[in-house]
């Protein structure tokens, strides 16, 4: 009995302890590490070192926002989340006072006499600091850090980057505030301290791309050209030098979310709130014309230019068809255009307003606006004197008992013409087959009797090869010699062809330039994936100072809306236009490339045939085949047999 | 001697208790990657070809939904669907008849577009092999603790997939790109689906370890198209792709589904063809693989037990709570976007 109980307390204890081992065992594999050799032998002790490790991080932690909340100088209403550490125990003064920034968004909203109507978003932030003289910046607020970065690593001056889809029809719908090509287009202007411009342009276009999410890699020397006259600087800054400019398109260029997205994001409100909600892209891509770009440039601060801050602009553009969502009624409302109403306007922004254009309507007899507003605002906007109800997004008053604005606009008459615009540009190829053909470019001018010139900037691929010998400018007929030309030839696979001509218009006319060109023949890997869709070839530039009806405003200092202060105005009796044409789709002579399958079929068919024939004739023999005779006749046969008679 | 069994049974309650949580905690570890990429690539062009771009929109919208951000995808579309001047409702691409599910969605990036899906650039993607001047968003900056999706979509045959109507990558290049991946140690686990015709002979000839490999169709079968919309006019997804999302909108991250039931998507009698599946190169189990190890983005945390210097600690940690401030990217990660 005594034995039996030894032994079976013994196999209890060898059961105890085995369980012991096995969780000390387990227990080793959960802790990583190299050193646990020593420590796992009592867990008791694991788990004291373990409640250790846990506090440490605790500490590292707190003192994790210390170091931070020292770090902000000027705390932001926006970023109060960070802020609810504990006091700092050791606190270390800030070193620099943060340079300000302010931030400004508009919409414009200008009902088109044709029904559609066009919206204009402009969202500016101005900040001053330097990025040039190698300054180091690091501390961000409503700058965006990516294009901060962009800007001082490239020594950029100025950068213009825009992506559009569709054409804008000059001749309906008026000029617009800020013109875009079809396509990307960009152009950038570095500084002096730039020594390899052509290496930092490529570098900056790559990194654009990933930026914006669009094949700007595509741009290269082929497609670059250094304008001399037409894209003069628009920030500060009397630069003559024109190495430092570069210029390329990318007519074939795609926008759609993809790249709306990345463009919303440099937002400092982001798409959360103010004039940015209203960016949707279901309702903004359904449009007959959508254009976003941004516009970085160095301006000053004061009339005389003591201090200069960078302005970033980023622009959208929009123009909403009437007869696209169905009802043909004429009446719009934030809500038909945009699927959303205003609730707030940003918290970062110093200013956020909604202008509407009302010059047409002075007695309200044409379309109406609610809900109404007593605010009333006049600008010198492209030439004329324009009227515009404001919207102050700021004030609270402006949403209303339903705290949600939602303007609507509902067309009454339908008479009435609109300004017509003075400048404008067209542009076709003309001539037959896949050899030889013509480009045709025509400028408009449609003042009654003022005369201007007008910078034409043309840039087409190597692969079409003109003839510049039949360059030919003619207006009402006549010759009309330019008085300033700049050509640079083109070069195979290398750079396009530059042409930039200042002619002058007479008044009421119509301006003809033709040149012929030539079509190459591409390399059969130069062909894209779809090369029977075309080759396109960028629009023309027409930049001009043309004539204004009433005195511009030439103080740029002054506060002004933002739709009327992109170009600076130099002068009071003229405004600056620029008039993109039509991009131009030339078929190249394209080889079949299903060639291989059918060169196959055909030449074993062609062997087939004539081995065949060749073979047979070679091969073949003839003998004499007596036909078999009919049954009559080999029954008369048979019956001469018998008779002995010889056969028939 | 009652006490005696009582303590003992005890005792071994307490640690086969105890061998439980170990179990769990060592199941947590498993795995042993520790982020997640995914590679995405429509190798269709032409409008008649839009389930293409849906099969690979699909797959992106349940890769971002599980948790894995816009900055470790890489997404390659051939051609642009969404504001092509064919489609009805621009901005959209429908999955379902009907335009029930928008899979274009408000919040996308596509990293690779129209010309720039080639053979080449794909192959340079994955091996990591591209010119300096490439932004971050373009590359596939995955280590040896990488698990990598890789989906492709397009027309396909025997042995090779086609892009975009003028070249082809075969199945012999393709995995010569894993070998490559593997000796660099640019992945922990792969899992490569493919949907195209004939889609199993792009796998045959894998030979580097750690991949799993599905295919909507076997070596002689095609690959057909679930359903065409009549409003859009063109079919909207491929069979094998539409019950794949099916089967991945019931996931979510913290999803205990594995690989088994994955292969289970799509039988013969839903798809027509019959969808394959390897697996010999895959060191673990299938069936302790998740779902969730390659679909989604699951952040690990790991206890360690060394002494560390908090003072050089916390400059580095200071500069990385900076850095994560600012982290909202536009297409493109912090101080990345020159190249490396």
């Amino acid at each position: 009995m005594a034995a039996h109980r030894c032994s079976y307390s013994a196999l209890l204890l060898i059961i105890c302890s085995l369980s012991m081992f096995i969780v000390a065992d387990s227990q080793e594999t959960t802790l990583t590490g190299d050193n646990h050799a020593t420590e796992l032998d009592n867990p008791q002790t694991a788990t004291e070192t373990a409640g250790q490790m846990a506090e440490q991080p605790a500490v590292e932690e707190r003192r994790l926002w210390e170091a931070t909340e020292v770090e902000e100088a000027t705390p932001d209403d926006a970023d109060t989340d960070k802020q609810d550490t504990s006091t700092p125990e050791t606190a270390v003064p800030s070193s620099v006072p943060q340079p300000k920034d302010d931030f400004q968004e508009e919409l414009v909203i200008r009902p088109l006499h044709s029904g559609d109507i066009y919206a204009s978003f402009q969202f500016r932030t101005l900040w001053e600091t330097d990025f040039m003289r190698g300054n180091k910046v690091s501390h961000y607020r409503l700058f965006p850090k990516s294009l901060g970065q962009v800007i001082s690593k490239f020594s950029v001056r100025e950068l213009h980057i825009s992506f559009t889809q569709g054409y804008w029809r000059t001749m309906q719908w008026g000029q617009p505030f800020l013109p875009s090509p079809p396509g990307a287009e960009l152009w950038v202007w570095f500084q002096d301290s730039v020594t390899d411009v052509d290496g930092t342009w490529k570098e900056l276009t790559n990194v654009l791309s990933g930026i914006f999410c669009a094949s700007l890699n595509f741009i290269d020397s082929t497609n670059t050209v250094q304008p001399s006259a037409s894209f003069k600087p628009l920030g500060i800054g009397n630069v003559t030098d024109h190495s430092f400019l570069r210029y390329a398109t990318l007519p074939r260029e795609i926008v759609c979310t993809e790249n709306l997205t990345p463009w919303k994001k440099l937002l400092p409100c982001g798409s959360k709130a103010g004039l940015a909600v209203l960016l949707k892209s279901e309702k903004l891509f359904h449009s007959s014309f959508h254009s976003q770009a941004v516009h970085i440039r160095p301006v000053c601060q004061d009339w005389q230019c003591k201090t200069t801050s960078w302005e970033l602009r980023q622009t959208l553009n929009v123009v909403f068809d009437l007869h696209t969502p169905g009802q043909g009624k004429r009446e719009w409302s934030l809500f038909k255009m945009f699927s959303r109403t205003l609730t707030e306007a940003c918290p970062l922004a110093s200013s956020s307003k909604i202008y509407i254009d009302i010059t047409d309507n002075p007695q309200g007899e044409q379309f109406e606006v609610s809900p109404a507003t007593p605010l009333l605002s006049q600008a010198m906007v492209l030439g004329d004197r324009r009227t515009f109800s404001v919207y102050d997004l700021t004030q609270q008053i402006t949403f209303g008992t339903v705290r949600s604005l939602n303007l609507l606009i509902r067309w009454k008459s339908s008479e009435g013409d609109m300004l017509r615009p003075l400048l404008h540009g067209e542009r076709y190829v003309a001539g037959y087959g896949l050899q030889t053909g013509e480009i045709h470019t025509l400028m408009y001018n449609n003042h009654p009797y003022r005369s201007f010139p007008v910078l034409l900037l043309d840039s087409v691929p190597w692969y079409l090869r003109l003839y510049i010998h039949t360059l030919t400018v003619a207006s009402k007929g006549k010759d009309n010699k330019p008085s300033y030309i700049h050509y640079q030839p083109s070069k195979d696979r290398v750079r396009p062809h530059l042409l930039e001509m200042l002619v002058q218009l007479p008044p009421n006319s119509v301006t003809e330039v033709t040149v012929q060109f030539e079509r190459a023949l591409l390399k059969w890997t130069e062909y894209t994936p779809d090369p029977n869709h075309g080759f396109y070839v960028g629009s023309s530039v027409i930049s001009s100072l043309v004539p204004s009806i009433v005195a511009m405003d030439t103080n740029s200092t002054r506060e002004q809306p933002l739709f009327s202060s992109f170009f600076p105005c130099k002068e009071e009796s003229s405004y600056f236009v620029r008039v993109y044409t039509e991009p131009l789709l030339v078929n190249l002579p394209t080889p079949d490339f299903s060639m291989p399958y059918n060169v196959i079929c055909l030449t074993c068919t062609v062997v087939a045939v004539g081995y065949g024939s060749l073979y047979n004739l070679l091969t073949r023999s003839f003998q004499i085949d007596e036909p078999s005779p009919g049954l009559a006749k080999r029954i008369a046969n048979i019956i001469r047999k018998m008779r002995g008679v010889p056969p028939l | 001697m009652k006490i005696l069994t009582f303590f003992s049974l005890f005792s071994t309650f307490l640690s086969a208790n105890s061998i439980n949580v170990e179990e769990n905690a060592g199941q947590f570890f498993s795995s042993g990657h520790t982020n997640n990429w995914a590679v995405l690539v429509c190798t269709s062009r032409f409008w008649f070809n839009y389930r293409h771009v849906a099969n690979t929109l699909s797959v992106y919208r349940s890769v971002k939904r599980l948790g894995i951000p816009d900055s470790h995808i890489v997404l390659m579309l051939a051609d642009d669907m969404a504001c092509n001047h064919r489609n009805p409702k621009p901005a959209t691409v429908f999955s379902h008849k009907n335009m029930e599910l928008n899979v274009y969605g408000d919040d996308v990036e596509v990293d690779y577009r129209g010309y720039e899906v080639t053979v080449e650039n794909f192959l340079r993607v994955l091996t990591g092999r591209l010119p300096p001047s490439t932004p971050r968003s373009k590359r596939l900056l995955s280590d040896d603790r990488s698990n990598i999706l890789i989906y492709l979509t397009g027309h396909g045959g025997n042995g090779f997939l086609k892009f975009q109507d003028s070249e082809e990558i075969s199945n012999v290049e393709l995995a010569d790109a894993f070998e490559q991946m593997w000796q660099k140690r640019r992945y922990n686990e792969l899992l490569f689906i493919i949907d195209t015709c004939q889609g199993a002979s792009m796998y045959e000839r894998f030979y580097s370890p750690n991949l799993m490999a599905l295919a909507s169709s076997q070596v002689g079968e095609d690959s057909l198209s679930h359903q065409p919309d009549l409003a859009i006019g063109v079919h909207l997804m491929d069979r094998y792709t539409f019950y794949l999302l099916e089967f991945l909108e019931d996931i979510h991250p913290a999803s205990k589904a594995n690989m088994k039931d994955l292969f289970k998507v799509c039988p013969k009698s839903q798809c027509v063809s019959t969808p394959g599946h390897r697996t010999d190169l895959f060191l673990r189990d299938p069936g302790s693989a998740l779902i969730t190890d390659f679909f989604g983005s699951v952040r690990k945390v790991e206890i360690t037990m060394e002494t560390i210097n908090l003072t050089d600690l916390i400059k580095e940690a200071e500069i990385l709570y900076i850095l994560s401030l600012h982290q909202v990217d536009p297409c493109c990660d912090k101080y990345c976007t020159f190249g490396h």
